[in-house]
């Protein structure tokens, strides 16, 4: 019973502390894109919470049943990574396997009963280091203080490594589409020179014989 | 047994949410599109924003920032990239705005950042009643360096992505550019003597009249 109660302070806690973090509106079925530039191997949590205006109190409604939130995960490669139904409030976690741009969507599958009304979002999403709870780490590990904030001083400075190790793959691919495109402008401008010299000369022969048949020339 | 950590870690979560929030979203903004986010905030928090276009057009959005009482705090027009850091004086939701409205066919991408609040500190540091040791002084100085490090990196991160992207698209450019200009000289090339022989031909056609 204690407990209970206890885990439904915790639910409350949870529910207060996302309420707190920054939301935004969308239509319903309007499809929401946020994009993710990461390293290999690093974990992104997204908290999330929708609530449904309500034209008759002009407020927003807490929970609502039969409108869930449709999430989808894509990685740098198009594939999909998540895309499942959630209910309106949910925490979402996945690990990069490959490093790039990762685009996270979501948007309500609502029925149209609810049609043309606006859905506020409340949206957190924490990356690498950030995704880490501190607070549920030190009792579990049964860290000092002092372990703790080297323990944290460790991921930081993994999360640095990883980035700039990834920072050098998408500068080399730079570098690549740079001479990529100096080798296109030289060989293109090389080719139509080619054709035009090609079509002059065709055009000239042509018509020469052309003239000779109509005994012009 | 149970409800000392569990009210400890309730505690913590709701600090957690109260203290601090650092949120960094990169998205798409469509043209003649205006997007508004929304952040709660308590009176005298210090909060700031930071933003800059990582690719689209001219590279430049228009941004303003709404207190509660609708008053405007910070409003730029066609600015690449700010950083503007402001104090809560009432409490309630800030309005965030990024507006495209101005370009008609070029959709940008966006990144910002929005910090409240002071950084949470980790849970048990600074409940002491005495003065931390050099150690903890220490390890404080490598935080708050890293974290400066990781901010550099964001800003490099951008800049790259930025570069890369326009370097991506002139290429394609140059390619279906150059491809189009090739069809164009073999057409006009053949139109040019199907005109000329028209010219010259023995039945009668608009030009000849016969």
């Amino acid at each position: 019973m204690e407990l209970i109660k206890l885990s439904s302070l915790l639910v409350i806690a949870l529910l207060a502390d996302c309420a707190s973090a920054l939301y935004f509106h969308i239509a319903e079925g309007e499809r929401k894109c946020f994009i993710e530039e990461i390293p290999d191997d690093t974990t992104v949590i997204v908290n999330y919470k929708v609530e449904l205006y309500d034209p008759k109190s002009g407020g927003f409604m807490q929970t609502t049943p039969g409108i869930g939130m449709h999430v989808e995960v894509r990685d740098p490669n198009d594939r999909i990574l998540l895309s499942r139904v959630y209910s309106l409030e949910g925490m979402i976690s996945f690990t990069s396997s490959t490093p790039g741009e990762h685009v996270i969507c979501m948007y309500s599958n609502s029925t149209s009963w609810f049609s043309g009304s606006q859905l506020r979002v409340h949206l957190d999403i924490q990356v690498g280091e950030h995704a880490v709870d501190y607070a549920n780490v030190a009792p579990k590990e049964k860290l000092t203080e002092l372990q703790l904030r080297i323990r944290q001083l460790l991921d930081q400075v993994h999360q640095i490594t990883k980035e700039q190790a990834y920072q050098r793959q998408r500068e080399e691919r730079f570098r690549q589409t740079s001479e990529s495109t100096n080798q296109r402008v030289l060989w293109w401008s090389l080719l139509q020179t080619g054709v035009l010299v090609i079509i002059g000369y065709w055009q000239m022969r042509h018509l020469k014989s052309f003239f000779e048949a109509k005994k012009l020339v | 047994m149970f409800t000392a950590p569990l009210l400890f870690t309730i505690l913590i979560t709701i600090i957690n949410g109260v203290l601090s929030k650092s949120v960094e979203l990169t998205f798409e903004l469509p043209d003649s599109a205006e997007e508004c986010f929304y952040q709660t905030m308590d009176k005298d928090t210090a909060a700031s924003l930071e933003y800059q276009v990582i690719s689209g057009g001219q590279y430049d959005v228009s941004v303003k920032i709404e207190a509660p009482n609708r008053q405007i705090i910070y409003q730029q027009e066609k600015m690449q990239y700010d950083s503007h850091q402001f104090t809560a004086l009432a409490s309630g939701d800030y309005k965030v705005c990024f507006s495209n409205e101005f370009s008609t066919f070029s959709h940008k991408l966006v990144y910002m950042e929005l910090n409240v609040g002071p950084e949470q500190p980790l849970p048990g540091v600074g409940d002491h009643a005495t003065v931390l040791t050099q150690l903890e002084t220490s390890a404080e100085e490598i935080h708050s360096a890293l974290n400066r490090i990781i901010d550099h990196q964001t800003h490099h991160r951008l800049r790259e992505a930025q570069g890369r992207k326009r370097a991506e698209d002139l290429n394609e450019k140059v390619f279906w550019w150059s491809m189009g200009e090739t069809l164009a000289i073999v057409c006009v090339a053949f139109t040019q003597v199907m005109i000329l022989k028209n010219f010259f031909s023995d039945k009668p056609t608009l030009y000849n009249r016969l």
